[in-house]
């Protein structure tokens, strides 16, 4: 096949073009959840201003998003009112407060309003470090069992809604 | 000279400025080595190509004192590197198990060695054929030359 050998180099080319290709559209930021598919880790937590504490068991029942966030971390200032518009649209979302002040937290949902049904306290970053958190916001669906279903590093905006994690929510 | 001399000093005081920021007590010297092979081996989750041991990151800083807390706990390498695997997915170390994911990142030096090989192979033989051509040539050349010559004689 002398033809082959003389276009091999063609299609050589083609075949990296196309492998460098797919590599650009990848983010390479976007890790996939170890947690995927396996219940939310064993937690006993207490809420924000409140005694009471929480174990994984008391937010089944309903799908949910799990929100990351702190008062130290600025990129959960910029997705706080879309987490309020979600809230108000029905969608129940568990906030995690992750490494903070529980003052200066609950002085936040004063300032800038609350999205959330509730909020553990996580001081020492425990839960955070069984969920695989390595930094906040960051956003956790997780179903009427308590499975993980997705996780999204970064800010949760309309577009992030729409594409990734409205699709938990629909009943059908 | 002497300020040759400095520049030098200069030089080896940058060698061990991007050490991390905290030191940890260890019970003993073989924990420390295992700390630092380990905190070498494990990679930052929020970085993109930097270990545990060079990151500045919250994060990275967390998993050393995890790492730490486990190794003076008594857990054997392969136990911490299983915990931050559980949590973190094998992104977390810079050599992953062999998975789906992972087949081709470890399959892929010896199958471009042994393509290597066959192209070479390959290219040698032709190689040879074309040297044999050009020498039967020659003599061929050579013996209708000598013939001739006879000939003439």
């Amino acid at each position: 096949m002398p033809w082959l050998s003389r276009f091999l180099p063609l299609i050589a080319f083609f075949a990296l073009a196309g492998l460098l290709a797919r590599g650009l559209t990848l983010d390479p930021t976007d890790l996939p959840s170890a947690r995927l598919g396996k219940p939310i880790p064993e937690f006993d937590l207490p809420l924000l201003d409140s005694s009471d504490r929480r174990v994984p068991e008391d937010w089944e029942g309903r799908p949910a998003l799990v929100n990351v966030w702190a008062t130290w971390c600025f990129s959960c200032r910029v997705e706080h009112p879309y987490l309020l518009e979600l809230a108000d649209r029905g969608v129940t979302i568990y906030g995690l407060n992750y490494k903070d002040e529980p003052d200066k937290a609950s002085q936040w949902l004063v300032d800038l309003g609350n999205p959330y049904a509730e909020t553990v306290v996580d001081i020492d970053g425990s839960l955070g470090l069984d969920l695989g958190v390595y930094g906040a916001p960051e956003t956790y669906v997780v179903d009427a069992a308590g499975v993980v279903r997705h996780r999204h590093v970064g800010v949760v905006n309309a577009q992030v809604w729409e594409e990734q994690l409205q699709q938990y929510f629909r009943e059908d | 000279m002497r300020n040759i001399a400095l520049v030098l000093l200069l030089m080896l005081a940058a060698s061990t400025a991007h050490a991390v920021i905290e030191t940890y007590e260890f019970s003993s010297s073989a924990l420390e080595a295992r700390y630092k092979a380990l905190s070498q081996e494990l990679r930052c989750p929020k970085c993109q190509n930097q270990n545990i041991a060079d990151s500045n990151a919250d994060i990275s800083r967390d998993l050393r004192a995890i790492v730490h807390e486990q190794l003076e706990a008594g857990a054997s390498d392969e136990e911490i590197i299983v915990f931050l695997v559980d949590r973190y997915g094998e992104f977390v170390r810079y050599r992953p198990g062999i998975d789906s994911n992972t087949i081709w990142l470890w399959s892929m030096p010896v199958l471009l060695f042994l393509m290597g090989l066959a192209v070479m192979l390959l290219q040698m033989r032709k190689g040879r054929e074309a040297t044999n051509t050009v020498a039967d040539e020659r003599a061929d050349m050579l013996r209708k030359k000598h013939q001739e010559q006879t000939l003439n004689d």
